[in-house]
């Protein structure tokens, strides 16, 4: 991935380059600008917070490498937070197996859809999205489940581990296996080929269907730990938390320079885009603290969609002009 | 004996698309294997590859009856197949190209450098020394070709085709990737080429297939098969009931000029076209497949650039970036796909026939549909276009029909040049001599035609001039009176003699 | 030459296949068989009220549908409307309750409330047709940038405050009636009329379908595609300016956190189950009128029966996934 980034050898290539260099910025900006900026409290909780999104957005990151979309993950860690609550009396590990089965169930039911019945991603995912809501309200009838506190599940979403908040720890654990997948594996390297084009891959001899099947899997079972570690967080299943979650998944796969059109894309630029995103929110606050100017919370969804917005048209304007274009 | 395909038989939905052909080629050959459109070439090579099934007949490839089931089951056995528009992950490194499917591991892992140094290895042998860890789109045609190559030489493929490879490149890069067929032969691997350009069939290949209508219509040595003889093969002698429709050239006369091409060029396929269409002519457009005909339209009603030369309306300099421009010139194109850029399936007769005419058919932006349903009317009356009603989806209709309606959608916007690439293309024989009758009368009306075709009949019996096209330029013209088959194909094999 | 021409002797209309049958009247078909059920298991389903109730909830999903259905015919999509919503929602309160600037005239007031919110969305649409066809941005990104900045700036602008109001001229347009018919329904039907006047009637319409149906075939017969992408978001843009205006005018409340709240999805939900495929080149006005009936009588005939909301979710799903299945099927037969 480094070698990439000295060298970078495509559009794709740059949008990541870009990204890291704006987080950095950022970073810097921050912490000359803020006393606390870069203290451990505000870096933890920031962390701790952006776990959730992270989770969701690798498994995004993977479903848009093929081309394809995923509406389905704020519902579903919306569920899966709901059955978790549900199952956090029998254990911690009770609770983390319950919410993410029920996120697998959902991206397996996803990816059935897709490949067995063939409906456009973007549909089948935003009925499954229907669906888990629908259940989640069921299941929890219609108000918050309280976490069992007799056991440990709570410590998922609020303890530290070696100083290190635990969701943080298994946002981290995730990234890694996500990046040796895509980039150590040869099953990633298919991944990326299906985004390329679905039909040159089948002429490669590749198994289009069944590589298709597994990233929604992938993002049904991370959206479900997203969701465990969002009752563990606030002590309770959320069923009408996640809305919208999806979307903003979205925006930080796409400013983290994975290409909508699929075929690229990289797990580390992503994890800098839900940074990105994520820290807007924390500029924001430290800003206001400084007393000069007042900018209210709400800011921070139109300096996001700004973000977006560069990102896209620095794509498309890098992507015009990338041979892959020209030919 | 690599491969013996004999009596292969595939229709689909009825239609026969292959008709008991057959191929044989040994060891370290270079078989060329030619044939116009609808030919039955790619068919051949998908049930060759297992993309298709066969209805009948034997494949045996290296000393063993196959029926290969997918394609990765036929490139397992051996048979590399490179497409046209080159299979390959455009964003993914040269050398995962290579090695997609079959990555070295080390551990479980991929061996990244193992599939760098491989890669290095195998284009090395092709005397290509690029860096293999960037993105295949990055270079040009000719070496994505060779990157192709080489992953089917690290599939120790016994068997490579080839579609059209050359297409794309320019000189420099066909004599390198000759160069490299030639390295492949040496080696044993046969090498199945599909191609259009005569000249590098015959620097290139040991032996030639002809295909026409399904079936292997001669088979020689390449040294053996005079040009005339190879082209007269491919475009065969279909004895049709075409009358002589076009005029003699004093009924002719000096008629003013409508449309003028001179030293056109755009981008590798059209380099140097001289083209001139007059009032109330067919003009034929004539050349073997990729020789720029259809590209040459393209510049001309605006979906390409003009880069090189000049266009000429009506004595007038012009250039269209759109194709709305030529349209308000009084140009129109009937497309050579009609389903992929001509027809809107799901929309009905009317609407397809009309959606060039709706500026002219709107009263503050309504469709004036007493207007539009009297235009309709008239032509289907006209051209006979056999529907249950206007209001029938085009996708409903036949071939012929479609045709028809693409001809009417022009018509109907009074153009005063219309541009018909392969107009009788899967159409029956009865409603091709009737398309053919109706441009006749259409330009003896005064309408300019340019009809681009690969039937020889076609143009003979239609055209008052003919332009004949070789690798993006323009060859020959033939006047009404110097019009022959003879001359014809001789012109098109770009041989004078 | 392969001869493909299969019906050169005589025109043949083909029989419809059950599976097409039911892609082309399934909605209505369904719409039908909940009016039965109900009629037979609902108490009172038979009274104005009800009626009422079902249409007023539906009103602001077509409006917004209806643009939305126009986006999919020409293969594109809108994810900005449910934000485009809040912002209409959060500019009109803010003129007629002099926020901004103001205004003496109370007419003059109500008057502006209703077009300058309009004009900011359809500002706004135009800026996603922008993104889409001058910097070829595929809609679901073009439209996300809106999604995401668009609540904000509603927000920004109302500071995230409620705004409470009583403005019975302004709130005509849902609390109104016109000859009996609750205004917003009118309205309704009214937009959705005129959509499908001009699908069926305009030269307009008709390019919108040849872009939607082929693109390339639209450009080669002079269709000036990019125009006409812009003018359906633009379009798109001013409905859910519209809505977003009959939304709080019903709630007398402008709440710019949940005005609008997930209604590109319901909008998309509607298209779907109306029978407009996905993938461009159709726009079925009366079905998406349809859908949207289907999918609120779903939910109202599940908690008149005492099914809890929740599983009219489930449902919903399921309908969406089984009217996309059967129209694909039925397209590919």
């Amino acid at each position: 991935m480094f070698s990439a980034l000295l060298r970078p050898k495509s559009a794709g290539d740059l949008a990541r380059l870009g990204v890291l260099l704006a987080l950095a910025a950022l970073i810097l900006f921050g912490a000359l600008r803020y006393d606390n900026f870069i203290s451990p409290f505000n870096i933890l909780s920031c962390l701790r917070y952006n776990s959730m999104f992270a989770l969701i957005a690798l498994g995004m990151c993977f479903v848009i490498i093929t081309g394809g979309i995923d509406l389905s993950v704020g519902g579903v860690a919306a569920l899966a937070s709901v059955v978790s609550a549900f199952a956090s009396p029998y254990g911690w590990a009770a609770g983390m197996a319950a919410g993410m089965a029920a996120g697998l169930a959902f991206g397996l039911l996803n990816g059935f859809m897709i490949t067995g019945m063939r409906i456009q991603p973007f549909i089948a995912t935003l009925a499954a999205m229907l669906a888990s809501y629908g259940l989640a309200l069921l299941l929890a009838d219609n108000q918050s489940v309280s976490v069992s506190y007799d056991t440990a599940f709570t410590m998922i979403g609020q303890e530290d581990l070696l100083g290190f908040p635990i969701p943080a720890w298994i946002a981290l654990f995730a990234f890694v296996i996500g990046w040796v997948f895509l980039e150590r594996l040869p099953a990633g390297r298919h991944v990326l080929a299906v985004g390329d084009g679905e039909a040159t891959a089948l002429l490669m001899g590749l198994k289009v269907r069944r590589i298709v099947f597994f990233v929604y899997a992938a993002s049904g079972l991370l959206a479900g730990l997203a969701g465990t570690i969002l009752a563990a967080q606030f002590g309770a299943g959320q069923p009408t938390e996640g809305v919208g979650w999806e979307l903003f998944a979205i925006a930080s796969v796409v400013v983290g320079g994975t290409l909508l059109t699929g075929g690229a894309g990289s797990v580390g630029a992503t994890l800098a885009g839900v940074l990105l995103l994520g820290m807007v929110f924390n500029v924001l606050n430290f800003e206001n603290g400084l007393g000069w100017i007042s900018l209210s919370a709400y800011w921070q969804s139109v300096i996001r969609g700004l973000f977006l917005l560069v990102v896209v048209i620095l794509q498309a304007r890098i992507s015009a002009r990338s041979p892959r274009e020209a030919s | 004996m690599l491969l013996s395909i004999q009596n292969l038989s595939k229709s689909f939905a009825g239609v026969a698309a292959l008709r008991g052909a057959s191929l044989e080629m040994a060891d370290g050959e270079i078989m060329a294997l030619v044939g116009q459109n609808g030919a039955g070439k790619s068919t051949l090579i998908k049930i060759l590859t297992g993309a298709y099934r066969l209805d009948e007949g034997q494949i045996s490839f290296a000393g063993r009856d196959v029926s290969f089931s997918s394609p990765a089951e036929s490139q397992k056995a051996g048979i590399a197949t490179i497409y046209q528009e080159i299979n390959l992950a455009a964003q993914r490194s040269v050398a995962e190209n290579i090695y997609l499917g079959r990555e070295p591991r080390r551990f479980g892992f991929l061996d990244h450098r193992g599939m760098r140094e491989g890669a290095r290895q195998v284009l090395q042998d092709f005397k290509l020394d690029i860096d293999v860890t960037r993105p295949v789109a990055h270079f040009n045609a000719a070496t994505r070709q060779m990157v192709a190559i080489a992953r089917s030489v690290t599939q120790q493929a016994k068997l490579l085709i080839m579609d059209e490879p050359t297409s794309s490149l320019d000189e420099r890069e066909v004599a390198v990737l000759f160069e490299t067929i030639r390295t492949l032969k040496r080696s044993g691997v046969g090498v199945i080429f599909i191609g259009h350009r005569l000249d590098e069939l015959y620097a290139l290949c040991n032996r030639v297939t002809i295909m026409r209508d399904g079936q292997t219509v001669a088979v020689g040595a390449m040294g053996d098969m005079p040009k005339m003889e190879l082209v007269r093969h491919m475009l065969g002698r279909e004895l049709a009931a075409f009358e002589a429709l076009g005029k003699s050239a004093d009924q002719q006369a000096e008629r003013p000029l409508r449309l003028e091409l001179q030293g056109a060029g755009s981008g590798l396929r059209v380099r140097n076209v001289d083209l001139t269409v007059r009032e109330g002519e067919i003009s034929g457009l004539a050349g073997l497949l990729g020789s720029g005909r259809s590209e040459t339209a393209r510049i001309i009603f605006g979906m390409d650039r003009l880069e090189r030369g000049t266009m000429r309306m009506s004595g007038a300099g012009r250039t269209y970036d759109e194709p709305a421009e030529a349209i308000a010139d009084g140009i129109g194109l009937v497309s050579e796909d009609r389903k992929v850029d001509g027809i809107v399936p799901d929309m009905s007769i009317r609407e397809n026939m009309t959606l060039a005419l709706l500026p002219k058919l709107r009263r503050a932006g309504i469709v004036d549909r007493a207007r539009e349903d009297e235009i309709v009317q008239r032509f289907i009356k006209a051209l006979r276009i056999k529907c249950a009603s206007a209001d029938q989806p085009i996708k409903e209709l036949s071939g012929g029909n479609q045709q028809k309606v693409l001809l009417a959608r022009w018509l109907c916007t009074d153009p005063k040049v219309l541009i018909v690439d392969e107009p009788t293309r899967g159409i029956d024989i009865g409603a091709k001599s009737e398309i053919l009758k109706l441009l006749r009368s259409l330009a003896d009306e005064g309408l300019s035609v340019l009809m681009i075709s690969s039937e020889l009949e076609e143009l003979l019996a239609a055209a008052d001039r003919i332009t004949v096209l070789s690798d993006g330029a323009s060859v020959a013209v033939l006047p009404r009176q110097a019009m022959s088959e003879k001359a014809l194909l001789a012109a098109m094999a770009h041989q004078v003699d | 030459m392969t001869i493909t021409d299969t019906s050169s002797a005589a025109p043949t209309v083909r029989k419809l296949s059950s599976l097409q049958l039911a892609s082309r009247y399934g909605t209505m078909l369904a719409l039908l068989l909940l009016i039965l059920f109900n009629l037979a298991m609902t108490p009172n389903f038979l009274s104005w009220q009800t009626v009422n109730v079902n249409l007023t909830q539906v009103a602001a999903i077509v409006i917004v549908a209806t643009g939305m259905t126009l986006v999919i015919a020409t293969g594109g999509i809108d994810l900005s409307v449910g934000s485009l919503m809040a912002i209409s929602g959060a500019v009109a309160p803010m003129i007629f309750l002099d926020t901004l600037v103001p205004i003496a005239d109370p007419v003059l007031a109500v008057a502006l409330a209703f077009v300058l919110p309009i004009l900011v969305t359809m500002a706004f649409g135009w800026f996603n047709g922008m993104l889409v066809t001058r910097y070829a941005i595929q809609p679901i990104v073009a439209t996300l940038v809106l999604f995401i900045a668009g609540r904000g700036i509603a927000q920004v602008i109302t500071n995230g405050n409620l705004q409470v109001f009583k403005n019975p001229g302004f709130q005509f347009i849902a609390m109104g009636q016109i000859a009996g018919i609750p205004a917003q329904v009118a309205l309704m039907l009214v937009v959705a009329a005129a959509a499908f006047a001009v699908m069926r009637y305009t030269m307009f319409g008709r390019q919108v379908l040849a872009v939607g149906g082929n693109e390339k075939a639209a450009r080669l017969a002079g269709i000036p595609v990019r125009r006409i992408k812009i003018l359906v978001y633009v379009i798109s843009g001013a409905l859910a300016g519209l809505a977003g205006l009959v939304v709080v005018a019903r709630n007398s409340a402008s709440d710019a956190n949940l005005v609008g709240l997930g209604m590109e999805l319901d909008a998309i939900a509607a298209v779907a189950v109306g029978g407009s495929l996905l993938s461009g080149g159709r726009a079925n006005i009366i079905g998406t009128l349809l859908g949207a009936l289907v999918i609120q009588l779903v939910r109202y005939t599940l908690l008149a029966n005492g099914v809890p909301d929740a599983a009219a979710l489930v449902v919903k799903a399921g309908l969406i996934v089984l009217a996309v299945y059967v129209q694909q099927r039925a397209d590919r037969s």
